[in-house]
């Protein structure tokens, strides 16, 4: 574990060494300037990137923090005479309490309106600091200790101190990538709601992704103001700014630790050198040739180039090894549990519901539910569409607060609390959609929900290798999600919802879409579970596998409880007809 | 009391535009759901069509200096039209409607820095074209102004041109209006905005209404751009000015409500001039995005948005 870490950083380590010793080559000062901007967008681009590229909540405000930390770096030499190797640090604590009082409002937010509300912070500000007159301002020379104030006189120096911020931020990103945090900030970006459900408290994490990006926004821009040693709003504030962190991760791969140290090598230098070359002769034309090249890349490479390099990689690396490639497939063996009676009637109680209701205005989405789930019992709830069946669900496991009623599992009232915290009070879930991390391998999915039990990182890999193992996906759990079936995708969120080693699962549909075939497949791996010690509740509409899965039905329609029972008393009654075929049929199921 | 009477009549005038030139983005962004980074510079291409039309085309002679100008503006509507519907055609449609399914984050990362790059070229490709002079649509009505009153010992000055250009604002957008609730093509811009799935199923063409919302709204922008030019000087780069201020005018009104946009947009205008009653000029835009982040707090979906996300 600790060796394949390692390898991991050897990239990173060697491109920053090549980068150092081809900058070192560079005597042209102009040339070195734009050697020592590229790790400083890098930077920028990968503080974006920590939180809107693997969060998904895109922020076109970054230049809050570029700026907040440029202007503490500035003013804090202008007033008081501190050195920029101090005054770097502190603008990483102002840029952490600046993205912790923006992010806890603005996370209120979703999607669209997110990323435009974070648009409104840094051009507030500007408008601030213009009026504070602080239109221009120019850090103080100091020709008696230049180098305790940063001010180098070989520019060669700028360039190896922005490429240890870019290491040192890169290598933060990988770590990051791989923990609990980086996980968490994948899962929210996947499916927020679904993420809540696997345990993960999505607002914690938020906040720490956006004071961690801040931090290093605000260093980075406080690095940026002692390169050029003049800071005005517009160039540290300014619109363009929180587009730059934009471009260069959105060109070079969104979600990456390489996408926007690709974007920055190729778009900073080929920006200044058009902007030196062409500029100069009819000006525009740089900012033209620059955009069209833009939509160009954009246009072939619509995800950035850094995914479609890897696709084209994984597409020729795919077609050498399909030569070789097996196809082993687990024997479906669907096998009858022991008599549900027995089952069912001798078992604690471990979930109870008591006069549960729900309504949106003036629908009574749930009305006056109450049922008693037993101890390693198999429940389906069925029930005609709208019915009710996915809002219970929503509101057992804290997506939506009940109007009214009790939810109590083993044995404590747990209504109205947040999803995660009934996660961890060990209830799993699996959803009608499906959102799957299409670039992720199957393992890596599934570690997602295993973080709610596990304590380290291993553990968490142990655990979600073992839930794979449960639902048969060992074969394939290092291909990525993109290339599965509907199958194994129903059975990775399988294994994504047991990894955290729930005692209760709450299955919504996961057979629609299969096979009959296919079906029992899922249905074997789930009485296997069953069998393991979990109790499951099921939603379903394919009642012939219901009937041989489960031990008791409960039946909605409208909303309320009709009838519940044994699967054979179940699917006789005449109330139950009629609900799913209407009374005609009922009148012939009768005969 | 006579100050604050009057930044309510600039608000009003002000904001009828703003409101007008939000609608033309809130089309886009309702029906597309894409941002358009560009927005602002196909207003500024508004802006530059409508002067030429006026000082070169031959509208100024034909109709006089003060029908000319408004005219010309009127003009720049259909022009721009067909430059953003080949736009959307060449270049948005390859990251956005059906094809995107298949794209990350349904291809929302693709569409802002292509958006990114439009903008980038039209701005640069103005400055080329145009140059950096600033340029501006002046009638005669620009610098005079009617007197409302005295009621109470006070009167209200209302600017010509602004009051003009608050009345082209309304008509057109009644006109939309009545474009969007009445006609064929209104239907299946409601009906691609509200469920692009549903309205394919239903056999309406989904990239077609796409491809007109975005030629209206580019139309409906540069109209808006052309009446702020009545008054404001612009330069290439005047549509990073008034992008925001767009973006902020759609949420305030509710993403996917056309009629909040132009409420959002009004909001604007009124923060605009009222806020300087108690605060220094400089701090006006500021006060337009603590207004504008404040009420997105109290009110994320906006004034007539709905909260559409579902689990």
């Amino acid at each position: 574990m600790t060796m394949l870490r390692m390898r991991s950083f050897l990239p990173p380590l060697l491109f920053t060494v090549a980068y150092a010793v081809v900058s070192l080559g560079v005597t042209n000062s102009y040339y070195q300037l734009i050697l020592t901007l590229v790790p400083v967008w890098a930077v920028f681009g990968l503080s974006w990137n920590l939180l809107s590229g693997y969060t998904g909540l895109i922020s076109f405000g970054h230049a809050a923090f570029f700026g907040i930390g440029a202007y503490a770096t500035a003013l804090g030499q202008i007033y008081f005479d501190i050195s920029p190797w101090l005054l770097i640090p502190i603008a990483a604590v102002l840029g952490g309490i600046a993205g912790l009082l923006i992010g806890f409002p603005t996370f209120r937010l979703q999607g669209h309106y997110f990323a435009l509300a974070m648009l409104a912070y840094p051009l507030a500000i500007l408008y601030v600091f213009e009026w504070l007159g602080y239109q221009e301002v120019t850090l103080p020379i100091k020709r008696d200790a230049p180098i305790a104030y940063m001010q180098f006189s070989d520019p060669h120096l700028y360039t190896l101190l922005g490429l240890a911020l870019m290491l040192a931020t890169i290598v933060l990103t990988q770590v990051i990538e791989r923990s609990r945090f980086g996980m968490a900030l994948l899962a929210i970006k996947q499916n927020e709601a679904a993420a809540e459900a696997a345990g993960i408290n999505t607002l914690a994490w938020k906040l720490r992704a956006i004071t961690l990006s801040g931090a290093i926004a605000a260093v980075i821009g406080g690095f940026y103001a002692q390169v050029l040693l003049v800071v005005t709003p517009a160039s540290v504030f300014g619109m363009l700014v929180s587009a730059q962190a934009l471009t260069v991760a959105m060109f070079g791969g969104v979600g990456t630790v390489w996408g926007p140290v690709i974007g920055s090598v190729i778009l900073i230098p080929l920006a200044e050198v058009l902007h030196a070359e062409a500029g100069a002769r009819i000006p525009g034309i740089q900012g033209v040739i620059f955009g069209i090249a833009i939509v160009c890349v954009i246009l072939l490479a619509p995800e950035g180039l850094f995914w479609k390099l890897r696709d084209l990689l994984r597409k020729r690396n795919a077609a050498k090894a399909s030569a070789s490639d097996t196809v082993e497939k687990a024997a479906a063996n669907v096998t009858p549990l022991r008599p549900a009676s027995q089952r069912a009637a001798a078992g604690e109680v471990v979930l109870e519901v008591r006069n549960l209701s729900r309504s949106f205005g003036g629908l009574k989405a749930v009305q006056d539910v109450n049922f008693k789930l037993h101890k390693n019992e198999i429940l389906g709830i069925i029930g005609p569409n709208g019915a009710g069946k996915t809002t219970l669900f929503n509101l057992l496991n804290g997506f939506l607060k009940p109007s009214q009623g009790e939810v109590l599992i083993g044995g404590r009232n747990m209504s109205g609390q947040r999803p995660h915290v009934i996660c961890e009070a060990g209830i799993g879930r699996t959803f009608q959609v499906m959102r799957p991390f299409l670039r992720m391998s199957i393992l890596d999915n599934v570690v997602v929900g295993a973080y709610i039990r596990a304590r380290t990182d291993d553990q968490a890999r142990q655990f979600a290798a073992d839930a794979v193992a449960r639902v048969g996906l060992s074969a394939v759990a290092d291909r990525v999600a993109g290339e599965l079936s509907t199958k194994e995708l129903r059975l990775m969120e399988l294994a994504r919802a047991i990894a955290g080693q729930p005692r209760i699962l709450l299955l919504d549909e996961t057979l629609a879409g299969l096979g009959h075939g296919e079906a029992d497949e899922v249905v074997a791996v789930i009485q296997q579970l069953a069998r393991d010690g979990i109790t499951i509740a099921i939603i379903e509409h394919t009642m012939q596998a219901m009937v041989r899965l489960v031990d008791r039905f409960l039946v909605l329609d409208h909303g309320a409880v009709i009838t519940e029972g044994l699967p054979e008393v179940v699917t006789r009654d005449s109330r139950v007809v009629e609900a799913y075929l209407g009374k005609k049929w009922a009148g012939h199921a009768a005969n | 009391m006579e100050g604050f009477f009057q930044a309510l009549a600039a608000g009003l005038l002000i904001g009828a535009v703003y409101g007008l030139m939000c609608v033309g983005l809130g089309l886009i962004f309702g029906v597309m759901r894409v941002i358009n980074f560009a927005h602002g510079d196909f207003m500024m291409l508004g802006m530059y069509t409508a002067f030429y039309l006026f000082t070169a085309a031959g509208v100024q002679t034909l109709f006089g200096n003060t029908v000319g100008p408004f005219v010309a503006i009127l003009l720049a509507g259909p022009v721009l039209a067909v430059f953003g519907y080949f736009v959307h055609r060449t270049l948005i449609s390859h990251v956005s409607g059906t094809r995107t399914a298949s794209l990350e984050g349904e291809g929302h990362y693709a569409q802002l820095i292509l958006t990114l790059g439009i903008a980038l070229i039209l701005q640069n490709g103005g400055l080329i074209v145009f140059g950096s002079v600033l340029a501006s649509i002046r009638t005669p009505l620009s610098s005079s102004a009617w007197e409302l009153g005295p009621f109470f010992d006070m009167s209200i000055f209302l600017n010509k041109a602004r009051s003009i250009d608050m009345i082209v604002s309304l008509a057109i957008m009644i006109l939309l209006s009545l474009l969007i609730m009445r006609t064929r093509i209104g239907k299946s811009l409601r009906a691609a905005a509200d469920n692009p799935t549903a309205a394919t199923y239903m056999g309406i063409d989904v990239d077609r209404a796409h491809r007109t919302a975005f030629a209206l709204g580019c139309g409906i922008t540069a109209i808006a751009g052309g009446l702020l030019a009545t008054n404001y000087p612009f330069h290439p780069f005047v549509g990073l000015e008034y992008v925001i201020v767009m973006y902020a005018g759609v949420v305030l009104g509710g993403m996917g409500s056309i009629i909040g946009a132009f409420w959002g947009g009004m909001t604007i205008g009124l923060v605009q001039q009222m806020s300087t009653l108690i605060l220094p000029t400089q701090l006006q835009n500021a006060a337009i995005f603590a207004v504008f982040l404040l009420i997105v707090f109290f009110r994320p979906q906006g004034f007539f948005g709905r909260m559409v996300e579902r689990t």
